[in-house]
């Protein structure tokens, strides 16, 4: 047994309003640069809908994640490492700009140089990259937001596998949810699989998956290898850029950018420990809808003192294992069972986890009551229907989100009796398999939410990365650092210049002025 | 004169070029790690790259292969297989039959970056520069088949290889090998040379990071110690 330490997050769904919050904040901080304007390290879709990239849940069009060889080996999708080099010079399963959208700007300054005219001036729509103008954009990161666009379309849905879904097509049937999505930072993350250059790596003592952006030399295998399309890939830089998990601040002990700008306080960060020999068999279970069972296995408690003394040993300091045993993350994944990998299917053990959201109850106002199941409407009588749920979080095994929608329910109905009328429902308790404390607990951290209680993040340890615990070059090297430059160390706020090695194109075309092309304007 | 411009392009200005691609190279990479990477276009623009692209890279590669392996082979290590006549005759096949291959995959990528828009767009000056050199260089080699053709010794080839074994070797006198061939011969490793000389300068840095250590990777996985 080795174990490693990892932040985990949890979003619950339950209390997402689509807001977007987090995707602007994040587009602000890590991708409002040249090259990445397309990309979204964190986005919200509307559920249901085929996302962004276009479709990229279907690993039957992608080939993102892993498989099962015929003999029970676990192999990247996009094939084997041979397989990955002899599909170097053309990559098949690459997705094109346009699946995610074309980048545009406005002609802002049409405005204030057009000659006087009858008509108002108006600021065109252009393309980022070719600087022509552009009649509409066509398609976008957020083309589907509550449920734009036709059923027929959005009913692509990969979830929609198994269900009759014609009738969730009818104004009286229909459901959304929204489904924020970032980097998983899985435990066996496939992109990391199908980079030859060996430039992305999972960091030891956090988890953390970053691409080292100067050993990075643009293969682009890890845009497909990843099933979640998490990695983009600059047009401009010809490098790989992804999800850092804010790991500047989470090394501070702060959360990252999405997290501390949700509105709706969805989002929990914490500590899980695991056990890293174990990684490869439990990704290689045999059947799907173990795979959400086998990474649960990974999760090592840490309250054991066995658990406590090995990870000790291998490592993990003190405030790490007190963060574990305060972890919401734990709690909500492991202790109550509420919270679920995304796609366990593509075997690549996702680190961010999602409680399933509850909805109205379905033709409730028609018959005039519930169906109960016991003491609690039947929650298979919800609006969203569970094989939905069930397809993007267990690989359609309804049975655990039945459990969690029931003990989600079970805390509204029961902390109601006790707030309102005064009663103490145990009942509904025994129902659904928990004690007071426990409800209590999960009540604090869900529906109250303080931020100290959904943020438990030790700091980084950066004095373990030397000599002794005193080397203090470490702190002091890796100080004032540079987020994601071009290459240039801090000046990338000067002129662009041209060095003897290569031309600095990376202009930032978000400004109404796009890059001046080599072709026709 | 004549002598003199032989002895400078084919007797010194290969040391400039070579010594300029391996030191321009170890600064590049020692300075500006991050513009070394292959610079791929096909997010933007793939109608065309899967033929074209492989075509291109696996032809250029069997050349290049041919061309070390075909000149720097001394004669006596490949004489008791195979003579110097049918060594000739295997060079222009396979020369001719990869050399095709690069052709088309060529015309392809210029098709591409010519006339599409968005790869226009994002095209630096050296990416459309290297890859006209390239069209050239493979151009001038492919015409050098029909001169070949005409006498079929070997002796020409033999001069050739004699020429660029005793440049790599440091040995003097180099470039008279070169003096009585013909002018396509000269072009063609003129050129050949001039692409040595700028590699430091194009996205053709990229070939020096062929990804081969991801074979030897154990596992599939990366993790880094703090």
């Amino acid at each position: 047994m080795t174990i490693r330490a990892q932040i985990g997050m949890v979003l619950n769904l339950d209390k997402c309003i689509g807001c977007h919050t987090c995707s602007i904040t994040c587009k602000n901080v890590w991708t409002s640069r040249g090259g990445v304007e397309y990309a979204w390290f964190n986005n919200v879709e509307s559920k249901p809908g085929v996302g962004y990239p276009r479709n990229w849940e279907d690993q039957s069009e992608w080939k993102g994640g892993w498989e099962l060889s015929k003999s029970g080996k676990l192999k990247p999708k996009i094939g084997g490492k041979l397989g990955v080099l002899s599909n170097i010079f053309a990559n098949p399963d690459l997705p094109l700009i346009d699946d995610y959208y074309e980048p545009f700007t406005y002609e802002y300054d049409h405005l204030k140089t057009s000659k006087e005219s009858k008509t108002v001036p108006t600021a065109r729509m252009k393309s980022a990259i070719t600087g022509k103008f552009k009649e509409k954009p066509d398609w976008g990161v957020n083309w589907e937001e509550i449920l734009g666009g036709e059923f027929e379309k959005r009913s692509k849905d990969y979830n929609f596998d198994q269900i009759q879904k014609d009738i969730y097509g009818e104004f009286e049937n229909t459901f959304m949810m929204y489904l924020p999505r970032l980097c998983e930072h899985c435990l066996n993350p496939a992109c990391v699989a199908s980079c030859p250059s060996g430039a992305i790596y999972k960091r030891e003592e956090d988890g953390i998956v970053l691409i080292d952006q100067d050993k990075c030399r643009g293969w682009r295998m890890c845009v497909s290898g990843c099933p979640y399309k998490k990695i983009y890939f600059n047009w401009q830089s010809g490098k790989s850029e992804k999800c850092t998990f804010c790991y500047p601040r989470i090394e501070a002990g702060e959360p990252t950018v999405c997290s501390e700008t949700c509105v709706g306080r969805i989002r929990y960060l914490g500590v899980l420990l695991y056990d890293a020999d174990k990684i490869e068999e439990a990704a290689s279970a045999r059947e799907e809808t173990d795979l959400y069972q086998s990474q649960c296995d990974l999760f090592l408690d840490p309250h054991d003192p066995e658990v406590i003394e090995q990870a000790l040993a291998d490592g993990v300091p003190q405030s790490w294992i007190e963060g574990a045993q305060n972890s919401p993350v734990y709690k909500m994944a492991m202790e109550w069972k509420i919270a679920f990998p995304l796609h366990p299917e593509y075997r690549t053990l996702p680190m961010v986890w999602y409680v399933p959201p509850l909805s109205p109850v379905q033709q409730a106002s028609e018959a005039g009551l519930l169906e109960t199941d016991g003491v609690l409407p039947d929650v298979r009588s919800l609006r969203i229907p569970n094989k939905y749920l069930a397809n993007m979080l267990t690989a359609g095994d309804e049975e655990p989100i039945i459990s969690a929608l029931e003990r989600m329910m079970a805390m509204r109905n029961y902390m109601r009796g006790k707030s309102v009328d005064g009663v103490e429902n145990t009942r509904i308790l025994e129902q659904v398999g928990m004690s007071k404390d426990e409800m209590d607990d999960m009540y604090q951290l869900m529906a109250i939410a303080n931020y100290e209680d959904r943020f438990v993040i030790p700091s980084n340890h950066r004095e373990y990365a030397g000599d002794g615990p005193f080397d203090a070059d470490i702190a002091f090297a890796t100080r004032s650092e540079c987020g994601f430059s071009f290459g240039d160390g801090c000046n990338t706020g000067s002129p662009a210049k041209t060095n003897l090695f290569g031309t600095q194109t990376h202009a930032n075309t978000m400004s109404g002025k796009p890059r001046k092309s080599s072709g026709d304007q | 004169m004549a002598e003199y411009i032989n002895t400078f392009l084919f007797g010194i200005y290969p040391y400039i070029a070579i010594f300029v691609m391996i030191v321009g190279s170890i600064l590049r990479y020692d300075q500006n790690p991050y513009s070394w990477k292959a610079d791929s276009s096909q997010l933007l623009h793939s109608k065309g790259l899967r033929l074209g692209n492989n075509l291109f890279h696996i032809g250029i590669l069997l050349l290049f292969i041919g061309h070390f392996v075909g000149l720097l082979t001394p004669h006596w290590v490949y004489e008791p297989f195979i003579s110097a006549g049918q060594k000739q005759i295997l060079a222009m096949s396979a020369g001719g039959l990869f050399g095709s291959m690069a052709f088309v995959g060529m015309s392809i990528l210029i098709w591409r970056r010519t006339t599409q828009d968005r790869v226009r767009a994002t095209t630096k000056f050296m990416d459309m520069a290297i890859l006209l050199i390239l069209f050239v260089q493979l151009i001038l080699g492919m015409l050098t088949i029909p001169v070949s053709a005409k006498h079929l010794d070997g002796s020409s080839m033999i001069a050739l290889a004699e020429w660029a074994q005793h440049i790599v070797t440091f040995r003097g006198g180099a470039a008279d090998f070169i003096m009585d061939e013909a002018l396509i011969f000269k072009l063609h490793i003129f050129l050949g040379l001039t692409i040595f000389l700028i590699f430091p300068f194009t996205r053709l840095v990229h070939m020096v990071s062929a990804p081969l250590k991801y074979l030897l990777r154990s596992g599939y996985q990366v993790v880094r110690k703090r």
